[in-house]
C-alpha cells in the first residue's frame, strides 16, 4: 500500500485517439476503504480512464500506481488487486451464476473449498443464492447487473472499480446495487465509482471529482465541492411564536448569512447546515418560537458541475 | 497453464452446451459421410466401373481382348462388364448412365492388327462418370500398347529372317515392351483411398474448419460480449487467453477428428490405415484450420464478418483440395492444384495410408500441412498483435 493508507494513485493520466484528447492531465488517488466518485456526462472520459487504471489500455502519459505496484496491461501483480466492474454486462450468458463465478475466480487464482465458500457468500451478497444454477441469459437485466458486480466483488479486492454499473437498471435493482456498494466501504474495500448521476455520487462516495472533456475540473468532498463554489445550505424552519424576535436573534449567529421570514417559519441561508444547526435550534427555542419542523437543503453536485462547467450533467 | 486450461474447458463447456461442437465437429460430419456414401453406392468400400462391351469383329484377337484381358479384370473384381447387343446398344448404355462406359471393338479390327494397319477400339464414356470412363480408357490403352509390342516382336522376328535366331534378344526387346494389361490403382503417387473412407476423409477434413472456428472465434465473440475487457482485466497475461482459446480449439478439432476416424470406421467399416500416420496427419490439419481460421479472425472487423469469409474460404479450399470429389482422378492439372490447399495433402497423405504406407510415407504431406498452419497462424499473431486483442 501507498502512503497515508492510499491504495491507488493516479498521476497526471493521459491517452489520445488520434487528434481527440479523451483524458487530458488527470490525477487523483483513493484510500482504503474509501468510495471515490468520478462524476461526469457521456464522454467525460471516465471509462478510458478507468481502462487506463485496470490495465486494460495502454497510456499516452503518466502513472498509475495500485497497492504500490505500478500498473500496466502486463502488470499482473497490481491486476491481482483490482476488481473491475464494466459498464456493459460482462457475463456469460448459457453458463449459470454460479460457473460465471467459479470461472472468474479460478482466473483470480481461487481453487478449492476457498474458491466454493466465496463463490457461496457472493451469491448471498447479491441476492442470486436462489438462482445460482440457472443460467444467466434466463436473468431479468438486474439480475444480470448484480451477477456482473458480483464477478468484481468475488476475489476480495482491495480495490473495486464500477464503470456506471446502474446504467439501464430498474430502481429496484439499482437501490440493491447502490445498497451492495454502500456496504463495501465499511468492509475496509476501497471503491472507485463512475457514473452520470448526481444522486449516486452523493449517496455513495465520500469524495468526488467531477471529469469532463478529459480533464478533472474539481475534487473534493460533497461539501468542499459545494464550498468551491461559493454555495449555501438552505434550512427551512416551520416555527410558531415571535418569527420577527426569532430572525433577530439567529441572524446575529456567526455563518448565518440571511435569514427571510414568511408566514409559518423562517428560511436562513448559512454555510454549514449541519454544522450549526444546534446552535440554531437553541437560539429559536430562546427566543420564544416552537419548531414543528426543520428541512435542510444543502446545494446538490448538479450545481457544483454546472458552476464549473457551463452545462447540466445530462447535456 | 492452469489459466489457459481454466479459459480452454469454459469454452469447451460452452460449446458442448450449444451444441455447435456436436453438429459441426461430428454429426454434420458424419451424417454427410453416410449420405454421400450411399450416394456412391460403395457398399464393399471400392468404387467398380461397369462397361458395356460390344465386339462387332469377333476376331480372335477381338475375342482375346474381351474374353482374356477384361475378363481377367471382372474375375479379379476391378471391372463388371455387360455384353451389348449392338454398338448403339453399348452406346445407349453410357449415354443413359447405365454404365460407367462402353467399349466397342469394331469390324476389322483383329484383321487390322494382323497386317499392320492401324487398328482402334471405340471408348464412349458417360459424362457423369469421368472416373469409369478413364479407368475404361486405360484398360484399351494398356492392350493396345500390348497389341503394338507383339506387332513389333512380330515384326523383328520378321525382320531377322523369319526365325527367331536370337531368342535371348527378342526376349530383352519383349521384357523392355509394355507389360500385360493392369489397372494403375495403387502406385505410389496417386494411391486412392476406398469410397468410403475418402468420403469420410473429405468430411472430417472440410468440417474441421468450421469445428476449429468455434474456439478461434471465441475471442471475438468474447468481445461482442464484453468477457473480453473482464479476462484483460484478470491477473493473467493476453498470451494465456490466447492459449487457453487455442488448446480448445486444438480439443475441438481433434475430438472431431477422433470421432470421424472412430464412427466412420465402426459403421462404414473405413480403412484409414496406420493410426500413428492418421494421428500425425490429423493434429497437422488441426493446426492448419486453426491458423488459417485465426487469420481470417484477425483481418475481419466483426464477428459475422468472420464467419462469412472463413466459411468462404473452407468452402474454396475444400473444393480444391479434393473434400467433395476426388481432383486426383480428374485431370492432372486439377491434382496440382489440390495441392495448394492443406485438404489435397491431407487426402494424399490419407490416401497413402490406406494403401499400406506407415507414417514416414506420410511426413512430406504432415509437413505441408503444418507449414500452412505455421504460416498463416503466424501471420494471424503478428496481425492481433499489431492491432491489440483489446481494440
Amino acid at each position: 500500500m501507498l502512503g497515508n493508507g492510499i491504495i491507488l494513485e493516479c498521476r497526471d493520466l493521459r491517452k489520445t485517439y488520434g487528434d481527440r484528447v479523451a483524458v487530458n492531465g488527470v490525477s487523483f488517488s483513493i484510500r482504503r476503504g474509501e468510495t471515490y466518485g468520478l462524476l461526469g456526462p457521456n464522454g467525460a472520459g471516465k471509462t478510458t480512464t478507468i481502462s487506463m487504471i485496470c490495465g486494460l489500455l495502454e497510456r499516452d502519459g503518466g502513472t498509475v500506481v495500485v497497492d504500490g505496484k505500478p500498473m500496466s496491461p502486463s502488470a499482473v501483480d497490481a491486476k491481482a488487486v483490482i476488481g473491475y466492474v464494466p459498464q456493459d454486462l460482462a457475463i456469460y450468458p448459457d453458463l449459470s451464476a454460479r460457473e460465471n463465478l467459479r470461472f472468474f475466480g479460478q482466473l483470480y487464482g481461487l481453487s478449492g473449498k476457498t474458491l466454493s465458500a466465496r463463490v457461496d457468500e457472493v451469491l448471498e451478497v447479491i441476492g442470486l443464492a436462489d438462482r445460482a444454477n440457472d443460467r444467466a441469459d434466463s436473468f431479468s437485466g438486474g439480475m444480470k447487473r448484480r451477477l456482473n458486480i458480483g464477478i468484481g466483488m468475488l476475489h476480495s479486492p482491495r480495490l473495486l472499480v464500477l464503470d456506471e454499473p446502474t446504467v439501464g437498471v430498474d430502481p429496484q435493482s439499482r437501490n440493491a446495487i447502490l445498497d451492495t456498494v454502500d456496504t463495501l466501504g465499511g468492509q475496509g474495500i476501497a471503491v472507485l465509482y463512475t457514473t452520470q448521476y448526481m444522486e449516486e455520487a452523493e449517496r455513495l462516495c465520500d469524495r468526488v471529482g467531477i471529469i469532463d472533456e478529459g480533464r478533472l475540473k474539481a475534487e473534493g468532498t460533497r461539501r468542499e465541492l459545494v464550498a468551491l463554489v461559493g454555495q449555501r445550505d438552505r434550512i427551512a424552519l416551520s416555527a410558531q411564536g415571535d418569527l420577527e424576535a426569532t430572525a433577530r436573534a439567529v441572524s446575529a449567529l456567526d455563518g448565518v448569512e440571511q435569514v427571510n421570514r414568511h408566514e409559518g417559519g423562517l428560511d436562513l441561508f448559512v454555510k454549514d447546515a449541519r454544522r450549526m444547526l444546534p446552535q440554531l435550534l437553541s437560539t429559536v427555542a430562546n427566543a420564544g418560537a416552537s419548531v414543528s419542523a426543520v428541512e435542510v437543503v444543502e446545494p446538490n453536485l448538479e450545481a457544483v458541475f454546472l458552476h464549473l462547467t457551463g452545462k447540466a450533467l445530462r447535456d | 497453464m492452469r489459466a489457459a486450461l481454466v479459459i480452454a474447458f469454459k469454452d469447451l463447456r460452452q460449446r458442448l452446451r450449444d451444441r455447435s461442437l456436436l453438429i459441426f465437429g461430428i454429426l454434420a460430419p458424419l451424417g454427410l459421410t453416410l449420405i454421400l456414401n450411399s450416394v456412391l453406392g460403395g457398399t464393399d468400400g471400392s468404387f467398380m466401373p461397369k462397361l458395356a462391351v460390344f465386339d462387332e469383329d469377333q476376331s480372335e484377337v477381338s475375342r482375346t481382348f474381351v474374353e482374356d484381358v477384361l475378363g481377367q479384370l471382372v474375375t479379379e473384381g476391378y471391372v463388371e462388364v455387360t455384353p451389348a447387343a449392338s454398338a448403339e446398344d453399348a452406346e445407349n448404355l453410357a449415354e443413359k448412365g447405365d454404365v460407367s462406359a462402353a467399349v466397342i471393338v469394331p469390324a476389322g479390327f483383329g484383321q487390322a492388327v494382323n497386317s499392320g494397319q492401324p487398328a482402334e477400339v471405340r471408348v464412349v464414356g458417360n459424362p457423369d462418370s469421368p472416373i469409369g470412363r478413364d479407368i475404361a480408357r486405360s484398360i484399351v490403352d494398356d492392350y493396345v500398347r500390348e497389341v503394338n509390342g507383339v506387332r513389333l516382336a512380330v515384326a523383328l522376328v520378321a525382320g531377322s529372317g523369319g526365325e527367331a535366331s536370337d531368342p535371348a534378344g527378342l526376349a530383352q526387346k519383349a521384357v523392355q515392351m509394355p507389360s500385360p494389361v493392369t489397372l494403375n490403382l495403387a502406385e505410389s503417387e496417386d494411391r486412392q483411398l476406398d469410397t468410403k473412407t475418402y468420403v469420410a476423409a473429405g468430411m472430417a477434413v472440410f468440417f474441421l474448419f468450421f469445428t476449429v472456428r468455434a474456439g478461434v472465434m471465441s475471442l471475438l465473440e468474447e468481445r461482442r460480449q464484453g468477457t473480453l475487457a473482464r479476462l484483460l482485466a484478470a491477473p493473467i497475461s493476453s498470451t494465456t487467453i490466447v492459449v487457453g482459446k487455442s488448446l480448445a480449439s486444438f480439443g475441438f478439432g481433434l475430438l472431431s477428428m477422433a470421432a470421424l476416424v472412430i464412427a466412420s470406421t465402426v459403421l462404414l467399416d473405413a480403412h484409414w490405415g496406420d493410426p500413428i500416420g492418421v494421428a500425425a496427419l490429423s493434429i497437422a490439419a488441426v493446426i492448419a484450420a486453426m491458423g488459417i481460421t485465426s487469420l481470417v479472425a484477425s483481418v475481419a472487423k466483426t464477428e459475422e464478418q468472420a464467419v462469412g469469409i472463413s466459411s468462404t474460404v473452407a468452402v474454396v479450399l475444400g473444393t480444391l483440395g479434393g473434400s467433395f470429389f476426388p481432383v486426383s482422378q480428374g485431370p492432372a492439372f486439377l491434382a496440382k492444384i489440390s495441392l495448394i490447399s492443406p485438404h489435397g495433402w491431407l487426402l494424399r497423405g490419407f490416401g497413402d495410408l490406406a494403401g499400406g504406407g506407415g507414417v514416414g510415407d506420410v511426413v512430406g504431406a504432415v509437413l505441408a500441412v503444418l507449414a500452412f498452419g505455421v504460416v498463416t497462424g503466424g501471420i494471424a499473431v503478428l496481425m492481433l498483435r499489431s492491432r491489440g486483442i483489446a481494440r
